[in-house]
């Protein structure tokens, strides 16, 4: 793997399945009483947040102290960035307070890539701008795996075998403002390097012109979508969209490209809903919608932490899962 | 190149013999190695063995002379931005470009919208003494697009300006562009527009396509230039008048151009280096030393920007030379400033970009980045092919110099070069202003 993890690019098909799989090692921790592991004792990880996130900040702070790192967070509110420091040097800050890894948050496209050319330690892309959100992709994954593949080792009773395993062959489909979507932008690299079949629903305006060239398919049609959806993954419809006439009003979209009840039920029997989060329950999700059994928005977050933690510790701890680590703990 | 002769001090006075030079020709093969001597500010022969009696001697041997290039678009920033440039490090980095003659953005602070802002730029230009500053006035006040700037008075100053612009926004209100137009009839003025709809380009970061939807970068649409200038073509065409079109960045653009041109409307246009050498690719890394306005654009669009520039459809060569200071683009992207700089590399990236390729001779580059962005500019004393009588203001550059790594250091005050550390070819070896030397052995003179 990389040192940094800036897009989901980044990642080969055999980096994320090795994420995917520590994070199922990871997971089995979140049902014991005592959720820590020492492997980060002694690094430090920062967090950067430059947007208000309390829940992608609250996750990777969970991940970093669940391994044991220390975790210094750092907003953009109330530090010098208010003052008109620049990102580089806070970087430098950082850099000189020796932070082992920075998870950063920026309102800015290609904000992770530049700080990474700035300090030595490891940067995470926790979403920048309406570029990437590469733990969200992988969160997303993970989730879908579990849901759809199963949990576990092969052989191991009551599974089906997801680990080791990717998506093929498993149809996703991504719902809404894919233009402005960093969490599209990284499911539809990753998803379709795990071997899933991703198609795109939205109305034109609401997707990038140059689309075609992205590794999936593309609709305006999300009725004619959903029969033939594993997945559906809703996005949030932002504020400011609904007065830049990217559609003619709330109530439109919400009629063509919502999910509510009746959608819902054209979907197949095993199919999965699931949403980033924050939602506009009543626009882009129906609230009867969001609280179904199909709906994987909870799990989600859970699964955004031991998720999180799985790409802290291969990119500060080491190069593979050591599977005699964890039963030492946990035992 | 060895100078001998009068010492230093006496340059003003001395006779200039240009020895062994190559004068390109039409076609290449009308080339012709000869001696050039410079006296009084002008060319005062041509030929071989010229009498060398007083004159310092410059041994030319595998250098061609072009007649001292014209940038019809710098941002010399002074007034107001003096931490970017100056108009004395501006014309040093001009000079040392092969630059004769710079065309002097009217974007400054205060605005170059009158004619004492415009006179002071000139002066300015006079008493740094490296290339002619030839001012352009803003065409609307405060380059706010809602009234006309004092276009005749800036005409009737001392500053003799011609090349209107409001460069870096676009005159995007047509009643007024029509009026701008219009109006600059009266003393043969030019509106050079910067070609951009505001609405289609808000918040724009990067060319509409696949680079800017992988980067999560908002999208600049081909289609808000193209827009723009078909409009200013019909628009020139309807009153008479003559229009400039600053940077072309599109093959669509080129086409509508190319167009306007057949119908015989009096439409030029300008490429600038970047365009011409760089594409949308580079902003993978999100280094804001490639985010420029326009944006850099596609492989497609490089390569009919040059096939438009050889058949004569993009007039000229213009290095919208833009310095910033290092913070303006240490930066994000979205936070960084628009611009490159390009006086010093201009001349090598279009021996890159023209030469190399085969689309343009010697002779080809002297007419795209002399002879015609001066007719453009109005500008009388630059730009005449070499011949005796013609004025002494020549570009000696190796076309053999083996191909170097750009250095971001130079003359200019400002390191946003995207060039840095790319190998171009060539070397600028000397610069003369009316007969007296600007740049000798590539040094400032």
């Amino acid at each position: 793997m990389k040192r940094h993890l800036i897009s989901a690019a980044d990642l080969s098909r055999a980096d994320a399945v090795l994420i995917l799989d520590t994070a199922e090692e990871l997971a089995s921790l979140a049902d014991r009483p005592i959720k820590k592991l020492p492997t980060l004792r002694g690094r430090t990880v920062v967090n950067l947040f430059y947007e208000d996130s309390t829940r992608t900040r609250i996750s990777f702070e969970a991940a970093a102290k669940r391994l044991s790192a220390d975790v210094i967070n750092f907003s953009a509110k109330g530090s010098s960035v208010a003052k008109g420091e620049s990102l580089k040097d806070t970087a430098l800050t950082l850099e000189a307070m020796g932070a082992d890894a920075v998870v950063i948050r920026h309102g800015a496209s290609g904000a992770a890539h530049r700080l990474a050319g700035w300090v030595r330690g490891s940067v995470l892309n926790a979403g920048d701008g309406t570029h990437e959100h590469p733990t969200q992709a992988l969160l997303d994954a993970f989730t879908i795996r579990r849901r759809l593949k199963g949990v576990g080792t092969p052989g191991t009773s009551g599974t089906s075998g997801a680990r080791g395993a990717g998506l093929d062959g498993i149809r996703v489909t991504i719902v809404g403002d894919v233009l402005h979507s960093r969490v599209a932008r990284s499911n539809v690299l990753l998803l379709s390097t795990l071997g899933a079949e991703v198609t795109l629903a939205a109305p034109p305006t609401l997707l990038p012109l140059a689309v075609g060239s992205w590794p999936c398919a593309v609709s305006y049609d999300l009725d004619g979508e959903l029969p033939k959806s594993d997945v559906v993954m809703m996005l949030r419809v932002q504020q400011e969209r609904m007065t830049a006439a990217y559609f003619p009003s709330v109530r439109e979209y919400s009629r063509r490209y919502g999910l509510d009840a009746s959608r819902m039920a054209r979907l197949p029997e095993h199919a999965i809903v699931m949403h980033p989060g924050p939602m506009n329950r009543g626009v882009e999700i129906a609230a009867e919608v969001a609280d179904s059994v199909r709906s994987t928005i909870v799990e989600q977050v859970a699964n955004g932490v031991t998720t999180r933690m799985a790409v802290l510790y291969l990119l500060l701890g080491g190069t593979e899962f050591p599977a005699t680590e964890l039963p030492a703990v946990a035992r | 190149m060895t100078a001998a002769g009068p010492g230093p001090g006496e340059e003003n006075r001395a006779r200039w013999l240009i020895r062994g030079v190559t004068i390109p020709g039409a076609g290449g093969p009308g080339s012709r190695v000869t001696d050039i001597l410079l006296g009084g500010g002008s060319i005062a022969a041509i030929g071989s063995g010229l009498d060398q009696a007083g004159a310092r001697v410059l041994d030319a041997d595998g250098l061609i002379a072009l007649p001292g290039l014209v940038d019809l678009h710098t941002h010399l920033r002074e007034p107001g931005r003096e931490d970017a440039e100056t108009v004395e490090t501006g014309t040093a980095a001009a000079a040392l470009g092969g630059y004769a003659a710079v065309h002097a953005m009217a974007n400054t602070d205060p605005v170059a919208d009158t004619a004492g802002v415009v006179e002071q730029v000139w002066r300015l230009g006079r008493t740094a003494g490296h290339c002619d500053v030839q001012p352009v006035g803003a065409v609307t006040v405060g380059l706010a697009g809602a009234r006309l700037a004092e276009l005749g008075t800036m005409a009737d100053s001392a500053a003799r300006v011609r090349v209107f612009s409001d460069d870096g926004r676009c005159v995007s209100d047509p009643l007024l562009m029509r009026r701008a137009l219009e109006y600059v009839k009266a003393f043969d003025g030019v509106i050079a527009q910067h070609a951009q709809d505001p609405r289609l380009t808000e918040g724009a970061q990067l060319n509409e396509g696949e680079m800017s939807a992988r980067l999560g970068l908002a999208g600049w649409p081909a289609v808000a230039e193209e827009a723009i200038i078909a409009r200013d073509c019909l628009l020139a065409a309807h009153v008479g008048s003559a229009l400039h079109v600053c940077h072309v960045s599109t093959a669509g653009s080129a086409e509508i151009i190319r167009w306007a041109k057949s119908k015989g409307w009096r439409v030029t246009a300008e490429v600038t280096p970047h365009h011409l050498l760089l594409t949308d690719e580079f902003a993978a890394g999100y280094d804001p030393v490639f985010k420029v306005n326009p944006p850099l654009r596609t492989e497609a669009d490089v390569a009919e920007l040059r096939r438009a520039l050889a058949d004569g459809t993009i007039d000229c060569v213009a290095t919208d030379h833009a310095p910033h200071p290092v913070e303006a683009k240490e930066t994000e992207w979205a936070e960084a400033a628009f611009g490159m700089t390009g006086l010093e590399t201009a001349l090598r990236a279009v021996h890159r970009a023209m030469v190399d390729t085969g689309l343009l001779d010697w002779h080809g580059v002297a007419d795209r980045m002399s002879v015609r962005p001066a007719r453009i500019g109005r500008l009388t004393g630059h730009g005449a092919p070499l011949a005796v009588g013609g004025p002494a203001n020549l570009t000696l550059y190796d076309p053999a110099a083996p191909a170097e790594a750009v250095t971001s250091a130079g003359a200019s005050k400002s390191r946003n070069t995207p060039f840095a550390g790319m190998e171009l070819p060539g070397r600028v070896v000397a610069t003369f202003l009316r007969g007296v030397p600007t740049v000798l052995d590539g040094k400032l003179a």
